[in-house]
């Protein structure tokens, strides 16, 4: 932070250190209710299969069972989150569509007779043939996962910006290249549990969330409750990277079975149900063919791409425009084409993970361009910097950018990285590769079609000023925001950050907020609370200036004291003094805040996904040593330089970019969902999904340039998702330094990377 | 030998007694109970975390006798008239023990779920080899997955610890 701020730009600590530290922290699955049930749901065998009956009686005779319930026992009214395909119901009315799918549920005195009354349900299936390949979803004669969306085509992109067809007719070069990705899981280690509370026509729901208001709107359209008599509240969360944002059988079956035994009902996934509830990354397979000039300068791309969306939307219809929509962040060209086509496949939904719709089609691009660079002989630096995005400047797809250090992100990666000394000596085995990224600062638009505001924000003072309660309806999955907010409300009210509290989030108690996705809190939600703030802090100057007898004009508050700017020598008082006489004389002192978007975007079809207010930028760097004989893959090294706006907490922004990285790192060289060919998930735990260990992860350095974006508060932008995207293209291109092999696929596992090697020595592959 | 008592069912329960930091406490579990389940349920000592409840994760981590062991792995019977320190237990007073202040101070904590795990293991290291190299750090808690952290902090919060502790301590507390 280059002005001189009192709270901002310092590493407090974390609001909620101490209670997560001592293990007082509770988290939904640690919630206990007297006369509590817990409730379990039963799920599919089968990938694809007619429902023919479902027997419940002997489940019931099962003593210490409450209650058995069918698709009979629930509305039949479709849910989702995307509102465009709502496609989900609470339990399977018809048919099953992936092994997983919801079929009925249990509430019963504990766990162990859960899994006892599960076993004593018996469903009879007519197993139907299943798809289990998204590029064949759509053939003739293919198994139709909906009936409603033939040839399982549930989003259809087509986009043209610019004019492609002239574009490449001028180009002095053009290269096509195939990547595929694969799917991930985000695996936050806290696995999804609910309670949900039944009682006078009125529902409380505590639930592992990322957003509670999108819980309350979808929860009360479809039990036809109205929203004000729904509750949501989120206790602590064990993170969410996008896999807790819409609600799930949990909360659904849970009511439902609360509201038939008139008890409250904790509901949980184990591992291996989270894995298949799923709503993780897409597998993509994607087609890019560039054109460039002579000098390598990018003039039209063309991305055509297909992915497995599973059995439902979840936010697929999004995911599928980030997909291609933020191709044109990094950068500069003015000719664009985006096709684009998401098939449902009977299997597990995907849905919205860190970096959303971005990360994949990222690591095609990077290896892509890297291929152009080698092709041209140009340094992959070189071939950036010529490129890259530039600040004021608006993509051919509409998003106006505002802030953007990109080049000066790619220069200091490669002075901290060497990356000009290393470049080409390095020894055989060892190779430094580079990419690029960028992300929203929160989506432009709300997931479903209102008018509220993005976010509000409201602060209440103690009567006697000794406190300031902050209450807002920010979500805290551990990235930090309840700590961030409560500086950037402190600094507005010129008040103290270890006097704050805050109170969040809870529907009937704390201000609308969208909640934790997209990467939207710091700027959306910090704008509100930054206007709460000084309401506050104009409110006390108000009755300052009368204690003092000086104009509030010449009165400023900091770090809790009152003084006036002109004379420094006046006697100050506190605010603590100030906050008292205002609620003695007229009542509580309270702040006020909300965060609209301004209008964004094209008007073209779509164009409302991926706009946002502000676009954060990054570099990587990395430097891996490969095992000739293993293949194994060595991360070294991982240089990050982020263009993320002013910092508000130096300590918790580094901490998102590791997160960011560290996901970026699984995902590149061990992370991916496998099934058989019956469509059962293979690896449902952790010991089969390699999420790196402390011994996986590469020595990281995250360092910053210096931005300032003028449409955040105090100049702030995305840091949470954006160090995702570059990771694996990043990585690949590292990996074909080293050894001159080009994986065209996701994970780069030892195995690719030792074949690739293999055939290269045997001349079968030319990259 | 814990004693059996037969229900009207014929199925056997187990009267035990754990010693859960510094505290007795007895317990009637039956022969499949999780020594996690008897201490978020019957003990309401909830900040032993679940994550997998198959050993993968290390949210349950807990000393056993003086040793980090996965409490989801060991059936309540098996840990009958021993000794076990839950995070709750970790510091000795109200004070916070050392490698929980290093753990707040340094951003090792995100979401703070597999933080009670990761304290346990830390801690476990911190006792038998007060000046942990970087790479023994990271065997120490490879057991232990964190979501959120990369483990960078971490790993920065446990050396901090080992900076910060003078062998004269070390030796006192032995
Ligand atoms: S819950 Fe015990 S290791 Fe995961
Ligand atoms: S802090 Fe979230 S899992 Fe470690």
């Amino acid at each position: 932070m280059s002005k001189d701020y009192a709270v901002i730009g310092k590493n407090v600590p974390k609001i909620d250190g101490r209670e997560k530290a001592t293990g007082a922290a509770k988290y939904a699955g640690d919630l206990k209710f007297p006369n509590m049930l817990f409730g379990k749901i039963l799920t599919s065998p089968h990938a694809h299969a007619k429902i023919l009956s479902i027997d419940t009686s002997e489940a019931e005779k099962l003593p210490g069972v409450k209650a058995v319930i069918t698709h009979k026992d629930v509305p039949a009214l479709k849910y989702g989150i995307s509102p465009a395909r709502w496609d989900e119901n609470i339990f399977c009315i018809d048919k099953v569509r992936f092994v997983g799918d919801k079929v009925a549920a249990v509430a019963c005195i504990d766990e162990e007779t859960c899994y006892k009354a599960l076993k004593l349900i018996k469903v009879e299936y007519e197993v139907l043939p299943a798809v289990l390949d998204a590029l064949h979803a759509m053939d003739e004669g293919a198994p139709q996962v909906h009936d409603e969306y033939p040839r399982n085509i549930n989003t259809e992109i087509h986009q043209n910006f610019g004019d492609l067809d002239k574009a490449m007719a001028e180009a002095h070069y053009i290269r096509k290249d195939y990547f595929v990705g694969q799917r991930t899981y985000q695996s936050p280690i806290e696995p999804h549990s609910a309670v949900s509370i039944w009682k006078d026509n009125k529902l409380t729901i505590y639930s592992s969330t990322q957003s509670p208001h999108y819980f309350q709107y979808y929860i009360a359209r479809e039990f036809g409750l109205k929203m004000g008599d729904v509750r949501i509240i989120k206790p602590f969360v064990g993170g969410g990277f996008g896999g807790k944002l819409e609600p799930t059988g949990l909360e659904f079956a849970g009511s439902v079975l609360s509201k038939l035994t008139g008890r409250p009902v904790r509901t949980f996934y184990d591992r291996h149900e989270m894995f298949a509830h799923n709503r993780g990354r897409h597998k993509v397979y994607m087609e890019l063919t560039t054109g460039v000039d002579k000098e390598g300068k990018i003039l039209g791309v063309h991305a055509n791409f297909v992915s497995d969306g599973g059995a439902y939307t979840s936010l697929g219809v999004a995911t599928s425009y980030y997909a291609g929509g933020l191709l044109t962040l990094t950068y500069e060209f003015e000719n664009y084409k985006f096709d684009m086509i998401r098939v449902y496949t009977n299997l597990p939904a995907c849905g919205a993970q860190r970096g959303h719709g971005a990360p994949q089609p990222k690591y095609a691009f990077e290896s892509h361009l890297d291929n152009i660079a080698k092709d041209l002989g140009i340094d992959p630096l070189e071939i950036r910097l010529r490129n890259a995005r530039q600040p004021n400047t608006v993509t051919i797809n509409d998003f106006g950018i505002n802030s953007c250090e990109l080049t000066a992100c790619l220069e200091k990666a490669a002075d901290i990285s060497g990356w000009r000394e290393k470049k080409g000596n390095l020894p055989k085995g060892r190779g430094i590769g580079i990419a690029t990224g960028s992300f929203v600062s929160g989506a432009g638009y709300p997931i479903y079609r209102n008018d509220l505001p993005q976010s509000a924000a409201m602060i209440k003072v103690h009567e006697d000023g000794t406190a300031a309660t902050l209450y807002t309806g920010a979500v805290d999955i551990g990235q930090g925001s309840d700590t961030a907010l409560c500086q950037m409300a402190a600094e507005a009210m010129g008040y103290r950050y270890e006097n704050m509290k805050i109170i969040a989030a809870d529907t009937e108690t704390t201000p609308h907020d969208f909640g934790a996705y997209s990467s939207r809190q710091t700027l959306m939600s910090g704008s509100a609370c930054k206007q709460a703030g000084e309401e506050i802090k104009k409110q006390i100057l108000d009755i300052a200036s009368t204690i003092m007898s000086l104009p509030p004009d010449d009165l400023d508050c900091r770090l809790g004291i009152i003084f006036s700017k002109s004379r420094p020598t006046a006697k100050t008082i506190t605010f603590e003094e100030a906050a008292r006489r205002f609620f003695v004389l007229r009542g509580p002192l309270l702040g006020r805040g909300v965060y609209h978007v301004p209008r964004l975007g094209g008007t073209f079809k779509g164009a409302a996904v991926a706009t946002s207010p502000a676009y954060s930028f990054c570099a990587q760097i990395s430097e891996v040593q490969i095992d000739e004989e293993t293949g194994e893959v060595d991360v070294c090294e991982v240089w990050d330089v982020h263009d993320c706006g002013q910092v508000i907490n130096p300590m918790q922004l580094h901490g998102q970019v590791h997160g960011a990285l560290y996901m970026g790192v699984g995902e590149a060289i061990w992370e991916e969902v496998l099934f058989d060919d019956q469509g059962k998930i293979l690896n449902p735990n952790l010991g089969g999904y390699m999420l790196p260990t402390a011994l996986d992860m590469p020595i990281v350095h995250s360092e910053l340039v210096e931005s300032y974006e003028p449409a955040g508060p105090w100049g702030v932008k995305e840091v949470g998702e954006g160090a995702t995207n570059p990771t694996m293209g990043c990585f690949n291109n590292a990996i074909y330094d080293a050894m001159g092999v080009r994986i065209d696929s996701l994970p780069l596992t030892y195995e690719k990377v030792w074949r690739a090697m293999k055939e290269k020595r045997e001349g079968k592959k030319e990259v | 030998m814990s004693q059996v008592i037969t229900d009207k069912h014929g199925i056997q329960h187990y009267m035990i007694t754990i010693n859960v930091n510094g505290d007795d406490y007895t317990r009637v579990v039956k022969a499949n109970t999780l020594l996690v389940n008897v201490l978020r349920d019957e003990l309401d000592l909830t900040g032993t975390k679940k994550g997998c409840e198959l050993g993968d994760c290390g949210s349950c981590t807990i000393l056993l006798e003086n040793k980090p062991v996965d409490s989801c792995m060991i059936l309540a019977i098996e840990a009958d008239g021993k000794k076990i320190t839950t995070i709750e237990g970790i510091a000795e007073s109200s004070e916070l023990d050392k490698v929980q202040e290093a753990f707040i101070n340094n951003g090792a904590i995100q979401c703070g779920y597999c933080t009670p795990g990761m304290i346990i293991s830390a801690k476990a290291l911190l006792t038998r080899n007060p000046h942990p190299n970087e790479k023994e750090v990271r065997e120490a808690i490879a057991g232990n997955l964190c979501r959120c952290t990369g483990f960078v902090n971490i790993v920065k919060a446990v050396l901090k610890v080992s900076e910060e502790t003078n062998d004269k301590e070390v030796i006192s507390n032995e």
